[in-house]
């Protein structure tokens, strides 16, 4: 008889506090929408609500102060765009310089990983020292360049040909277009190269060190170890950083801005949309050009969001 | 036998510390060029062949960047913009934070994937509405337009970062709390953020950060030098004596360096967190 009131009394104490917990839950769902809402409100407000009218006026004529009335064109600015060969010449910069940038930048960040990976003196103010590139502004990397580069002035042919006699003139590697796609690379890799090493270097210090020591025993050389186990296990660090920095690398506008202003025949896509919104005040135009650009990103976010596990993380 | 191998080890070495040394340098010659270029006469500066080392060195380019009232209020505008950015995205990141790393809740993961997707939001997508909204509400060519637009890069970021730290906080704290009777809110102010400082520390400085170097948004909403920023002031660098060369690239330098100062400073003494902050934002798996 009492061993069953306990059970009842049991019983009820778990039901109440279920209930309870039933309670707790849509408490907590209430006060964390809640807590959202600030940010929530300004995402919406300074990027929702833009890219929404964004893609309202690339379908019309806007421009920005003009008399006219803005009118709805349909696919005007599209039909144009697919026949824009500034607009075609934009992108193939723009990719030609992802290619560039983001194969050095991985095979000289993997270099230089691997290299500050093992233990020596100063490895510390080594790691310190590489995030500094990554922190200065990119109109400051660009600016110390440009002056490197300089066609009388400059380190580059300084060095090259007065001194070495690698070059037999001085050579103006901005201005050259045989060149200047190539210098504009140097530039955000020198930037960016660090920053890819230190990502690949968290990567590396994952991997435990018994599985080089079990390679060694059963007589495995440093390039096997690189091949067999380094690479495969550095694979998701590596996938990471490449998407991360295609996003970049395709959205570029400071570096080129600032080298080349916007010249034709090395603007990148940014900076011909920057150019028509700003300068020709073109923002219906312009617009249809951010779009085309935010679809192409949008394409490589997707696989980059997909590819990270968000859920349990 | 033993003299082989211990020599070969000594190569080893040094091949290593050659290679060690050429990304040093690597890494610091053009800041190095950038020094020796701010502290050269303008005659030693362009002459040829180009001196590795400024044979009389002076500190006039600096003087002369530092008593030009424009540069010296674009730093004090930037520092206006980033410090005003960091401070609303930290406080208003925080709340969403600490809901998505505290709580479960419905609508938890779409909200995430938003905010993942935002850290990636190209800012040129949206120039052209923007310059159009910030011309509407009469913000065009000041600091508010900066302010209220940096958001876009500096607020998802901030959420991102800040939710890992507080997920990574023992869940008795908060339990421990709400036995003694404390509200959510109540366990947020009391318990949880000040264990986050550190966090909020890193993602404070890399949103900082951000602010003080953006570009794209100062060239597009500020049109005259009172509401330049220090990266427009650098681009569109205009000394009142040009000394009758083309450009004053002695000045320029100066002018950089003394931007990258606070940031090198700033990097040297947080480099861990900022490094931990980094791959907690890009590398999170």
């Amino acid at each position: 008889m009492s061993q069953s009131t306990v059970d009842t009394g049991d019983l009820v104490e778990a039901t109440a506090g279920r209930r309870r917990r039933g309670a707790l839950s849509s408490e907590q769902t209430k006060t964390a929408w809640l807590l959202l809402i600030p940010t929530l409100a300004v995402v919406a407000f300074v990027a929702f609500i833009p890219l929404i009218q964004t893609v309202y006026l690339s379908f019309t004529n806007d421009r920005l102060a003009s008399a006219r009335p803005t009118e709805w064109i349909g696919l005007e600015n599209y039909r144009f765009l697919l026949k824009d060969t500034v607009f075609r010449d934009s992108i193939v910069t723009t990719v030609k310089f992802a290619a560039i940038t983001l194969t050095a930048e991985l095979i000289l960040g993997l270099l230089i990983a691997l290299v500050v990976n093992s233990s020596f003196k100063g490895r510390g103010f080594t790691r310190a020292a590489m995030l500094i590139p990554w922190a200065i502004p990119t109109v400051v990397s660009a600016r110390m360049w440009a002056w490197m580069y300089n066609d009388i002035y400059g380190v580059f042919n300084d060095l090259l040909n007065t001194r070495l006699g690698l070059i037999d003139r001085n050579i103006a590697w901005v201005a050259e277009p045989r060149y200047s796609l190539w210098a504009i690379s140097a530039v955000d890799i020198w930037k960016t190269t660090p920053f890819v090493a230190l990502l690949l270097l968290a990567g590396l210090q994952v991997i435990p060190s018994d599985v080089y020591e079990a390679a060694t025993v059963d007589g495995a050389n440093r390039f096997q170890q690189f091949y067999r186990i380094t690479l495969p296990l550095l694979r998701p660090a590596i996938l990471v950083t490449l998407i991360f920095r295609t996003l970049d690398a395709l959205r570029v506008f400071d570096v080129f801005y600032v080298m080349f202003g916007a010249r034709r025949d090395t603007q990148t896509m940014a900076v011909y949309a920057q150019n028509n919104i700003v300068a020709f005040s073109d923002t219906g135009y312009g617009s249809a050009i951010s779009v085309a650009i935010f679809l192409i990103i949008g394409i490589f976010v997707i696989a980059y969001v997909t590819t990270l596990k968000v859920e349990g993380s | 036998m033993e003299g082989a191998r211990s020599s070969r080890r000594l190569l080893g070495r040094v091949a290593f510390y050659l290679l060690l040394g050429l990304i040093m340098i690597y890494l610091i010659f053009p800041f190095y060029w950038a020094f020796r270029s701010s502290i050269t006469p303008d005659n030693d500066l362009f002459t040829t062949p180009v001196q590795y080392f400024p044979e009389s060195p002076t500190l006039d380019n600096y003087k002369q960047v530092l008593q030009d009232g424009q540069f010296t209020r674009a730093l004090l505008n930037s520092a206006i913009v980033a410090t005003s950015v960091t401070v609303l995205s930290l406080a208003i990141g925080a709340f969403a934070s600490y809901a998505l790393g505290r709580f479960k809740f419905a609508g938890r993961t779409p909200v995430l994937y938003i905010v993942l997707s935002m850290t990636m939001f190209p800012q040129i997508a949206i120039l052209g509405s923007l310059y159009k909204m910030v011309n509407r509400l009469g913000l065009y060519n000041s600091l508010w337009a900066l302010i209220l637009t940096y958001l876009i890069f500096t607020l998802p970021f901030t959420v991102w970062v800040l939710t890992s730290f507080f997920q990574q906080m023992p869940r008795e704290l908060e339990e421990a709390a709400y036995v003694d009777g404390a509200t959510p809110f109540q366990t947020f102010y009391r318990v949880l953020l000040p264990l986050t400082a550190p966090g909020l520390v890193t993602t404070g400085l890399l949103a900082f950060i951000s602010a003080w170097n953006e570009f794209l948004y100062a060239l597009s909403f500020t049109q005259t030098p009172n509401n330049f920023t220090v990266t427009l002031a650098i681009f569109r660098f205009e000394p009142s004596t040009t000394g009758g060369f083309e450009i004053a690239w002695g000045r320029i330098m100066a002018a950089t360096i003394i931007i990258t100062i606070p940031l090198v400073v700033l990097t040297l003494i947080f480099q861990r967190r900022i490094i931990a902050g980094l791959t907690a934002g890009a590398v999170k798996g």
